[in-house]
């Protein structure tokens, strides 16, 4: 039986910045992998690296995230396809307008760039808006990248460092034991759950998945500068009820431009929906009516992993297994991408009792377990 | 013998016969319909619709499918980069 320092399950973005991570510290890491790395929520997503401020321990997690994306910029291969766009939050009238000034002073008081746009420079930053739109807040270190290509980096990082991949599913992971689907047997002091929306290995794991569709067009060089994301995109992700959509667009190197965005909870088909594609144009359109003649090549969903606080469960699985053996890097919603390496660190930092760069117990999952809420309420 | 229709290629004008697709007018000018994301020249492949290699800008209008289209007078077509 092969033994591991640690052994990560799911090599999307999460698991990969995770095996990095300790490799890195000259662990020795096995990454098991089920079907496609980096194929399923890693590979559905916009790839936008976003501060967001929805609660302090988001601010504080995406921030830490957002700096180390940009630390290591120079350092990926073209194919990761980092551009440092910034995010323009679209204010439709004076009511959102204020709140991009209330949004200013946290990012400004986090030590976030972020600068306000009045009406004329909002229409010169981004043309193709329509005209009568209130103004909007440019974030300029946000970026995009290419989520399964950043995936693939990590993973190929970890394995330079002597990391071993296993394409395998595993069947049972607990207490310091893998088993896997082609019969092979491992062994680690801690074994990383990093799996996305699959919770079959700990039923446990207070994770829901949020449906999305995503539409990507033809090559348009030019058309589109930041990514933009409507102002109300934080009303419609906060929803827990009802589907959503909400405006929310990004220009790719390639110059194609990716739409966004729905949410859906409840649904757990992978089929497109003509009904939310539809709406998500309509949306589009009120915003940028330019985009009428454009043409879509592709459109697709995908399913984020919700938990009921938005934060995602980054540390021991205690509370939610009374196995000691067992950590989590899961449940990261919409911003996977953007904290798969500030996760990785954290969760990395908690592993060797090392002080983190940030306070790490708001994403600790114990907060998640029935005893923790009872005595929250 | 019918009139000849008078189109603009990447801003060089070609005569070309009425019933000519844009994307034979491209290959007779030897300009190439669009630039691939690694910038390779590319012209019109299965002249049916169906491998997208032939869209260029059309009077203004990018990605159209140039095999599927008729020659009209006075039409612009450009390279797509």
């Amino acid at each position: 039986m092969k033994c591991f320092d640690v052994l990560i399950i799911g090599a999307g973005i999460v698991g990969s910045a995770v095996a990095r991570e300790c490799a890195l510290l000259g662990w020795r890491v096995g990454v098991i992998e089920g079907g496609t790395p980096a194929g399923a929520a890693t590979a559905a997503g916009m790839g936008h690296v976003v501060v967001m401020d929805d609660s302090a321990a988001q601010l504080a997690l995406t921030a830490f995230s957002r700096s180390l994306w940009r630390a290591e910029s120079t350092k990926f291969p073209k194919s990761v396809e980092y551009e440092g766009r910034g995010t323009i939050w679209v204010a439709a009238d004076e009511e959102e307008m204020a709140e991009v000034g209330t949004r200013q002073k946290v990012y400004e008081e986090a030590g976030i760039a972020a600068s306000l746009l009045t009406a004329a420079e909002l229409a010169k930053q981004e043309p193709n808006l329509r005209h009568g739109l209130a103004g909007g807040l440019l974030v300029p270190d946000d970026g995009v990248v290419y989520p399964p290509a950043a995936a693939a980096f990590y993973l190929a990082e970890a394995k330079r460092l002597g990391a071993e991949v296993f394409y395998a599913r595993a069947l049972s992971a607990s207490h310091k034991q893998v088993r896997l689907s082609d019969g092979t047997e491992l062994t680690a002091d801690r074994i990383v759950l990093a799996v996305g929306t699959e919770c079959d290995l700990l039923p446990a794991l207070p994770i829901q998945k949020r449906k999305g569709h995503l539409i990507i067009t033809d090559r348009y060089p030019n058309f589109l500068h930041h990514q933009l994301v409507e102002l109300g995109y934080l009303k419609s992700a906060h929803k827990v009820t009802d589907d959503s959509v909400a405006f929310n667009i990004q220009p790719r190197q390639t110059g194609q431009l990716l739409l966004g965005s729905s949410r859906q909870y409840g649904n757990e088909q992978p089929e497109a929906e003509a009904e939310m594609l539809r709406r998500m144009i309509d949306r589009a359109k009120q915003y940028m009516p330019a985009l009428e003649k454009l043409s879509v090549l592709r459109v697709w969903t995908g399913f984020r992993a919700a938990t009921a606080d938005k934060l995602p469960l980054i540390g021991p699985a205690a509370g939610l297994s009374e196995d000691s053996s067992l950590w989590l890097a899961a449940g990261f919603e919409g911003l996977g991408i953007t904290n798969a390496p500030g996760a990785a660190r954290l969760l990395v930092d908690g592993m060797l009792g090392r002080e983190s760069a940030i306070d790490a117990t708001s994403y600790l999952p114990i907060r998640l377990t029935e005893p923790a809420r009872l005595a929250h309420a | 013998m019918p009139k000849l229709l008078s189109i603009l290629i990447n801003n060089v004008t070609c005569q070309v016969a009425p019933g000519t697709t844009v994307a034979a007018a491209m290959l007779l000018a030897q300009q190439p319909s669009r630039i691939s994301v690694d910038g390779d020249p590319r012209v019109a492949l299965c002249g049916m619709g169906i491998c997208f290699e032939c869209r260029a800008v059309v009077n203004g209008t990018s990605h159209r499918r140039t095999c599927q289209m008729l020659c009209e007078d006075n039409m612009t077509v450009e390279t797509n980069s």
